[in-house]
């Protein structure tokens, strides 16, 4: 059973937090116990009250007394009970996200390639919110639920056993009614989220695209479409919120009814007695409290049971999550000296095993070479940095980096070797030095500056409001493509390693500052191993080697004269551009 | 606040059902515990049976009076909510219609849209509610404490104290722990924002080696959360062992001095009794309240976002000056004219375009040409006059464009916007956005043009294929070629294709330029590129660089005397490619 074992993990997710579990079990044990106790004292005290100057002023002070000193527990109970259960929840999810976190960076790349980032997020914030809020609620009510059911129902069985089996048999009634309801309905709230579902659809279209739908004076039928769906909503709308709002004046219903039951049947017993189920005006009172307090669990569990069956799919989907694959390192490492040589020997790759994609790749790029990758969209450029930066493993063959396969190396080891400006022009969270000494967090200003200046960024971050300390937010959203770009190439800048790869890495600039960055870039490439993809003829020109992909597999190598002398597929692309 | 009683007065009489006949439950509530003390202080005390049987049928038709008085205002509130948000949103949508470009810039797309689905929906459950509770509960606390003092003046003064407290506690403590749960969600959004850096970076991250100083960093916003949560957690755990004594601690008083009461005959045990219940059903409802105005909190502020977009007024107020035909048989040869117009988008730092001046002859080609950021979608967006310039005049035909009506523009101009936006629907319903009458010949006649037809007859159904939201069922270039089909359908006499061939391969964008050279001959075209190679077969070249012109003119000319130009040309064609 799936169920089992979650509950088995989720166990030992609140196992260090035992002894606060138990003091907050004590605590609400207490606290059930003393808020049952207080209607039979004053219930007692009650009974003193004989009118006529008959009453016993001693016996209810006695009482009161004993209320007082109930009430007392009982508060301090209730506040340590909440306050270690808050405490308890909260740690437990702190626990949980930082451990989905460290998984997060355990995972293969391949993982965050193939899930939505939506959905990833989702599960450390809302499906942690949601497993703590049905822990809680666990926690606090299902368990002083049922104890106070229980316990209500051994002392009204005790006091008078008639009116404890009316209580007993008529109140969960109550469940049936609000059962029955929710189950009917049910497909009001579908239909209602599915109308809402496509007015939401209709909404996002057509204001995203609102300058369109402005450009070609489109307003009149928009609002048209818009209006149809919006009718149909508002009948869904109606039916879903009217019937569920039924479902508490109904309990509320049976509970009075109950509330009579207990009323009269009791009234009856103080008249007439009977053997052993004498009922006094104050034992009244107790059961009046009692059929309330017995009642009111009834009408939150069922709640209580939706949460927690909500929180054991949030922690299931958060368990998978955590069941994923992580990557493996070698155990021997092997750190060879750093040269800048790259062999690839029968290389085989797919993303999917009934896709064949790169299938025997061969390359043998020696220190300082230039290689450029040019090809369709498609065709495996991409797939190779893959390959190359280890994000990736080959299916087989071999991966050679100064003389010894990747995988005989850790990843960091490899990935240090490298320099590189990827298509996705990334930023972290943080201001623009920080993003640009991101793989070298010691440079100092000067070096940073003198980066930027290289990249041809130095002249728009001065332009930022806060110059280089402006922070970055939402991964990039305050600047353009083309200058987030400029940061991830003065980022490369700063750190320069023995290899650099550069994948698009000028795609959202234009071609003037372009070619302003080339310079810069040949500089950078001087006596370094550098792999360029770029769909930009231009940029690939100059390149020693320069690879023609199309389908996983390098159909042309050479450089560029020789490639166009071929008369081949390069050739072809190159003279397409001019016509 | 206002236009939401605009709304709510047209269900008039919902409006006033619904919290009446919820004031009725409460009244049958109410009368419960008065019952049950006659009850215990005639039925028992003068050991009545039938006269508690009948008290006990009065109780049950007080339940189900209640159920039917709870049910049918349950329906009135749920129908003035769900009418008055289909309203609301039936306005909004309407509202956003109206607004011009620079409104939907200031105001976002996204925000729009959250204006219209989530807020709406937070209105309409505050409006269910507000219905519904907001009468009930001052009702009950109210009719408690009233009937309180029927039963005993003395006694029910300490009612009004405890109300007193109990409201000073409830709100109290909502207004201290409001703020700390913000800092909770702010911090919620941190943890959130890193997990999402952590996965969108994580090539960077892993290229850098730096996991483990994005561990940490997680940590700390994870511990930041985790304190914010304790915090708040320690001091609202105080509410109701807080209340609790508060409540009990009026319960001990009633018993002390009802017990002196009884005794010398002022009330009875039944009463003392009927207290202690009303005592308990205040503290149910106020805790309701101070709910109810949380949701009543958030659906205000809802309120007020949304009532921010209807206040939006928007800048574009057309002219009605000139008619269409005025327009249309317009003598003069000139189509469009710029005369120093500069333009400054609201909240940026620097003007995107800078004293620009042309004029274009009705049949020519102009291309528009510069890098990014250089103003070049700016200045396009000025002819159909999504934007209006900041200074100087834009002329169509002569006239004005302010002078214009909405009609007139729009049929005037066609613009193929730079990112290609299609609707759910097919590739025909799509297209009829250019002309609502084109008939099927059209159609045709347009996909040739924009070198679309091909790939559309090979799809299965033709021009009826259904087309995904968004066109997500297309490639780059197709929804290009048919967002330029669109565009053709309108038939205007001015043509604007923005960037609109950057998907397409050198071999069909050149096929498209030849296709668009066969329009009539008063056919204006504006060709905006960051290719040399799209645009210098142009009869008219515009220079682009920082909102400035830096040149126009012919292809040669340019090459001749405009460095940037040159510049842009040699960074595609190097001179020794020529």
């Amino acid at each position: 059973m799936k169920n089992k074992s979650s509950l088995k993990r989720v166990l030992l997710l609140i196992k260090p937090y035992g002894f606060m579990i138990f003091m907050s079990v004590l605590c609400s044990v207490i606290s059930v116990a003393a808020s049952l106790l207080i209607p039979i004292f004053s219930g007692k005290a009650i009974d003193y009250m004989i009118g006529d100057g008959q009453t016993v002023f001693g016996e209810i002070l006695k009482f009161i007394i004993i209320i007082a000193v109930t009430v007392g527990a009982a508060c301090l109970a209730q506040y340590f009970s909440s306050a270690l259960n808050n405490r308890v929840t909260f740690k437990i999810c702190n626990d949980i996200r930082n451990k989905v976190n460290e998984k997060l960076h355990k995972l293969p790349v391949s993982y965050t390639d193939s899930h939505r980032t939506g959905d990833l997020v989702s599960r450390v914030t809302a499906d942690v919110d949601s497993f703590a809020d049905g822990l809680l609620m666990g926690f606090t009510q299902l368990f002083t639920g049922v104890l106070t059911i229980v316990a209500a129902l051994v002392i009204m069985l005790v006091l008078n056993w008639v009116i404890a089996l009316t209580v007993i048999i008529l109140t969960p009634a109550s469940i049936f009614v609000a059962k029955f309801i929710a189950s009917h309905t049910h497909k009001y709230f579908k239909q209602q989220s599915a109308i809402r579902g496509e007015q939401t659809a209709l909404i996002n279209e057509l204001i995203e695209g609102q300058k369109t739908v402005k450009a070609f004076g489109h307003e009149e039928e928009s609002i048209e479409d818009f209006d149809e769906v919006n009718k149909r909503l508002e009948k869904a709308a109606l039916n879903a919120t009217f019937y569920s709002s039924l479902v508490n004046p109904s309990t509320r219903l049976i509970n009075n009814v109950v509330y009579a039951f207990v009323a009269l049947i009791g009234a009856f017993f103080a008249i007439t007695g009977g053997v052993g189920m004498a009922m006094t005006v104050g034992g009244l009172s107790v059961f009046l409290n009692y059929a309330g307090q017995y009642a009111k669990p009834f009408n939150e569990i069922s709640g209580v049971i939706t949460e927690l069956q909500n929180a054991f799919t949030c922690i299931e989907r958060i368990f998978e999550l955590l069941d994923e694959k992580e990557i493996v390192e070698t155990d021997t490492p092997v750190n060879p000296t750093v040269k800048g040589e790259v062999e690839l020997k029968n290389v085989a790759f797919s993303y999917e095993p009934e896709k064949p994609l790169i299938t025997d790749l061969n390359l043998d790029v020696k220190k300082g070479q230039r290689v450029a990758i040019v090809g369709p969209t498609g065709c495996g450029k991409t797939t190779l940095i893959n390959l190359l930066m280890r994000f990736y493993d080959t299916d087989s063959g071999e991966i050679i980096v100064d003389g010894v396969e990747i995988k005989d190396m850790t990843r960091h080891n490899l990935r240090l070797r490298y320099g590189m400006v990827l298509q996705d022009t990334w930023l972290c969270h943080g201001t623009v030095k920080e993003n640009i000494s991101y793989g070298k967090p010691d440079a100092s200003d000067e070096d940073i500056v003198t980066a930027a200046k290289a990249a041809h960024a130095h002249s728009f971050i001065k332009r930022l409001p806060q110059g280089y300390d402006t922070v970055i937010i939402g991964g990039g959203a305050n600047l353009s493509a083309g200058q987030r770009q400029l940061i991830c190439i003065a980022r490369a800048m700063l750190s320069l390693p023995q290899m650099l790869i550069l994948d698009e890495a000028t795609s959202s600039i234009d071609t003037r500052t372009e070619l302003k960055i080339q310079s810069a870039f040949a500089v950078m490439m001087k006596g370094r191993t550098s792999f360029i993809v770029a769909h930009r003829l231009s940029t690939i020109r100059e390149a020693d080697v320069i690879l023609v992909m199309r389908d996983g597999q390098v159909i042309e190598q050479g450089n560029h004269d020789e490639l166009l002398k071929k008369g081949g597929f390069y050739a072809n692309l190159y003279n397409s551009q001019f016509d | 606040m206002k236009y939401l009683l605009s709304y709510l007065k047209k269900y008039k009489k919902e409006s006033i059902l619904a919290p009446l006949f919820k004031c009725l439950e409460a009244c049958f509530d109410l009368v419960v515990p008065l019952i049950v003390a006659d009850i215990i202080d005639y039925g028992i005390a003068g050991g009545d049976k039938g006269y508690i049987l009948s008290r006990f049928s009065l109780l049950v038709l007080m339940a189900v009076l209640g159920l039917a008085s709870s049910v049918t205002a349950q329906y009135f509130a749920a129908k003035a909510a769900v009418g008055t948000s289909a309203m609301l949103r039936h306005d909004l949508f309407s509202k956003i219609q109206t607004l011009g470009y620079s409104e939907l810039d200031k105001v976002g797309t996204s925000t729009l849209i959250t204006r219209m689905t989530g807020d709406v929906n937070q209105i309409q459950s505050g409006v269910n509610m507000f219905l519904r509770l907001f009468m009930r509960s001052p009702f009950i606390v109210f009719g408690a404490m009233i009937l309180a003092f029927t039963i005993d003046f003395e006694l029910a003064m300490l009612f009004v104290a405890a109300i007193l407290v109990l409201f000073v506690i409830v709100f109290g403590f909502m207004k201290i722990t409001n703020p700390m749960y913000k800092k909770v969600q702010e911090n919620l959004d941190g943890v959130t924002e890193e997990t999402r850096e952590n996965l969108n970076g994580v090539r960077v991250i892993r290229a850098f080696c730096r996991e483990e100083t994005q561990k940490e960093k997680f940590r700390r916003h994870n511990s930041m959360l985790l304190a914010s949560q304790i915090k708040v957690g320690n001091v609202s755990a105080f509410m109701n062992p807080l209340t609790y004594l508060v409540v009990n601690t009026v319960v001990i008083l009633v018993l002390w001095i009802g017990a002196s009461k009884v005794d010398s005959g002022v009330i009875m045990s039944g009463a003392v009794i009927a207290l202690i219940n009303y005592i308990g059903q205040i503290l149910v409802e106020l805790v309701k309240l101070a709910n109810l105005i949380v949701l009543l909190g958030k659906s205000a502020a809802s309120l007020s976002r949304v009532g921010k977009v209807f206040e939006v007024e928007s800048s574009l107020v057309y002219g009605s000056d000139v008619s269409e035909k005025d327009f249309c048989e317009s003598q003069t040869d000139e189509a469009v004219r710029f005369e120093n117009v500069s333009m400054h988008y609201d909240g940026a730092g620097e003007e995107s375009l800078a004293g620009i001046s042309f004029t274009v002859k009705k049949g020519e080609t102009v291309g528009i040409i510069g890098g990014t950021g250089s103003g070049k979608s700016t200045l396009i967006n000025l002819i159909p006059r999504f934007y209006d310039a900041t200074e100087g005049s834009v002329y169509l035909n002569g006239f004005n464009v302010k002078t214009l009506d909405k009609e007139t523009l729009n049929n005037a101009v066609a613009v193929v916007p730079q990112k290609s936006l299609l609707f759910a629907g097919t590739i025909k319903s799509n297209l009829l956005w250019g002309n609502k009458n084109a008939t099927d010949d059209d159609i045709k006649t347009a996909l040739e043009l924009s070198q679309a037809a091909e790939f559309v007859a090979k799809k299965e159904k033709g021009i009826y294929e259904v087309v995904e939201q968004g066109g997500a069922n297309l490639s780059g270039g197709q929804k290009q070629r048919l967002s330029i089909a669109r565009a053709l359908l309108k038939n205007s006499k001015i043509l604007i294709l923005d960037d609109s061939s950057s998907a397409l391969d050198f071999a069909t964008d050149a096929a498209l330029r030849r296709g668009l050279k066969t329009l009539t001959d008063d056919t204006t075209v504006f060709i905006v590129s960051q290719r040399t190679g799209s645009v210098c077969h142009a009869d008219k070249i515009i220079v682009l660089d920082d909102g400035k012109a830096v040149g126009i003119g012919r292809h040669e000319e340019l090459l001749e005397n405009c460095t940037v130009y040159r510049e842009i040309y040699e960074s595609q064609f190097k001179k020794e490619d020529m």
